[in-house]
């Protein structure tokens, strides 16, 4: 038997030691975005965001880039938001337990966490060589798709399994078909959830690099797309661009495009963390 | 009026849609390669699309020289951007396709040897000596700087180099122990110059090797050495005493995506313009009149290269543009 005292030492060590850990990881995290910030605060204006790359890095800005991965994000959301939503509810409310079904499901949480390089290959394959869609804005949208659609459908079952069974068996008891309760019930009040997910999935879209690289996203383009078969390029690799460069100027640039980058992941997370929010506001039972 | 709002908004979203799904025919230079050459290229790149008013869009991605000329010898690119010449393996693949070229040097890129300006011991180093530090048999074993030589101190040496994916250190390998990729492996190894130029400058014992323009953009914080006696600088390296570490870099252009107008006026005007944007990124431009003779050579479709698959150390350009195609 350890006596009181020393007891009672562990437990002050311990939080004094978690308290230390937390400290420095917020240390380093603060530090990171402080000279992020110091560096690129000062390129950020009007017409870093309207110009297009240039030699001259006081000249050059992100617009290619930006709408590059506004285009790509679309055609991702367009591709892996329905597909996803709409597996995850035939696997969690229709499909039934068999052996077929828990095979799909094992494979589905294991692609969530296949790195992100082997689909840039895959698709490079599939759809740069077999389907010739080019290395184009379209073949960009449906690899990052594919990337977030375990995301999605996973994070639609989880929210789906937070209604009460309760629920559904009411709705049942009071003649409602299977789409009627779906419709009026389920769908309605896992929203919220299902929202989160599709944003979180797309906010990790947003950051990759190297699938987009893999099937030839380029580093240079000073025009806008006019068709989704276009080449393009996104901000994390005009970012990447401006880092290996050797001039001090174009470390600032990269600074300036991560800080966007980083402002329009957080930008999306907040969404989700609010729309969560005004969804379980809006239920009541 | 909310419901209205809802229509307009489907409308507008409609409406970009189509227009974004009706392709139309754009007049396209594609170009890929190496990360060495691409500052340049887009210089090119940016002034050419200025002059063309938007009829003509170019695009250059950096695949590296070695992903460059595969995406080139299957026709999916119409300029390569290269920081060597051709090896013999993508001569052969090119062949097979039916992709033939017209080799053109566009200005020269250095490799600079860089110490910490708190080394005090260091000015110069000959070829031999880096040799004696960076063959493969002085792993473990020249660890200190005595070790090279006598009358250096005997302090530990720390190393900082190109990674194998780089041209740069291809190139380094091939100069200074006469065989590419043949280099010791215990050193601080990175793809990112900007890595080496850090390592280097907070440490006096360290030595390493990178791209001239980046001991450009960091005189103040490194220390060039002279290689056997010769400083690198614009002038050294353009008049070509400044060996083995001088060499010319490259474009390929496709024979075939040369028939197109635009990729035609698109060659030509960076022979043109080269001199003035070279030096505007901070290379080291070829002399003038080399640029009239890639001119011509580019005039007469001169289809190949002059190296037969294998970098030569320490060749002049103007020698490189005048000679023979071989007959392989």
């Amino acid at each position: 038997m350890i006596p009181l005292k020393r007891r009672k030492a562990y437990d002050a060590i311990f939080v004094w030691l978690s308290g230390l850990v937390l400290f420095f990881s917020l240390l380093t995290l603060f530090s990171l975005m402080m000279s992020l910030l110091i560096q690129g605060v000062p390129r950020l204006n009007v017409a870093f965001f309207v110009s297009f790359p240039s030699r001259f890095a006081e000249q050059a800005g992100i617009l290619s880039a930006w709408v590059g991965t506004l285009t790509v994000m679309s055609v991702t959301a367009v591709v892996a938001v329905p597909v996803g939503i709409l597996a995850g509810l035939y696997l969690e409310e229709y499909a039934s337990k068999n052996f077929l079904t828990s095979i799909i499901e094992i494979n589905i949480s294991n692609l969530a966490g296949v790195p992100s390089i082997v689909y840039g290959l895959m698709a490079l394959g599939i759809f740069v060589y077999q389907m010739h869609l080019g290395q184009s804005i379209l073949t960009a949208g449906l690899t990052l798709g594919l990337l977030v659609l375990p995301i999605i459908i996973v994070t639609t079952r989880e929210a789906l399994r937070t209604i009460p069974t309760t629920m559904r068996e009411a709705a049942y008891a009071l003649g409602a078909t299977r789409w009627q309760v779906m419709r009026d019930h389920t769908i309605p009040y896992s929203m919220g959830g299902i929202l989160t997910g599709v944003i979180i999935a797309l906010s990790r879209a947003i950051g990759e690099t190297a699938p987009l690289i893999t099937i030839g996203a380029l580093t240079f383009i000073a025009f806008l797309p006019s068709s989704i078969m276009d080449p393009f390029t996104v901000l994390p690799i005009q970012m990447f661009n401006w880092v290996s460069r050797p001039q001090e100027e174009f470390h600032q640039n990269a600074a300036a495009a991560g800080i966007v980058l980083i402002g329009l992941t957080l930008t999306m997370n907040a969404l989700a963390i609010y729309m969560r929010y005004q969804f379980r506001k809006r239920i009541k039972w | 009026m909310k419901k209205r709002m809802g229509f307009v908004s489907v409308v507008v979203v409609l409406f970009y849609l189509s227009s974004i799904f009706a392709a139309s025919e754009r007049r396209v230079v594609k170009i890929d390669g190496s990360s060495t050459v691409f500052p340049i290229t887009e210089a090119v790149a940016e002034e050419f699309q200025k002059e063309q008013k938007g009829k003509v869009q170019v695009t250059v991605g950096i695949s590296g020289t070695g992903g460059g000329f595969k995406k080139f010898c299957r026709g999916e690119t119409d300029i390569q951007d290269a920081s060597r010449p051709i090896l013999k393996s993508e001569m052969e693949i090119c062949k097979a396709q039916g992709i033939s070229y017209i080799e053109l040097p566009i200005a020269y890129d250095a490799i600079t040897i860089i110490v910490s300006h708190q080394n005090t011991w260091v000015k110069n180093i000959t070829v031999a000596s880096l040799k004696t530090l960076w063959e493969p048999g002085a792993q473990g074993k020249i660890t200190q700087w005595n070790h090279v030589l006598p009358e250096w101190p005997n302090k530990p040496i720390k190393l900082f180099g190109a990674g194998s994916d780089s041209g740069t250190f291809d190139y380094f390998t091939e100069a200074v122990t006469g065989k590419s990729k043949s280099s010791r492996g215990d050193y601080t190894a990175s793809e990112d110059d900007n890595t080496l130029v850090l390592g280097v400058s907070s440490n006096p014992q360290a030595l390493g090797y990178i791209p001239f323009s980046y001991y450009e953009a960091n005189k103040k914080k490194l220390k060039a050495l002279s290689v056997g006696g010769v400083f690198p600088s614009e002038q050294t390296i353009e008049q070509g005493t400044y060996t083995p570490f001088s060499r010319p870099i490259f474009i390929y252009v496709s024979a075939e995506a040369l028939k197109k107008q635009e990729v035609k006026s698109f060659s030509e005007f960076y022979l043109h313009n080269a001199y003035k944007l070279a030096k505007q990124v901070k290379y080291v431009p070829l002399p003038q009149k080399l640029y009239t003779l890639a001119l011509e050579n580019l005039k007469k479709e001169k289809r190949g290269t002059v190296f037969g698959g294998k970098a030569e150390i320490g060749l002049k350009v103007e020698e490189l543009l005048k000679r023979e195609i071989p007959n392989l």
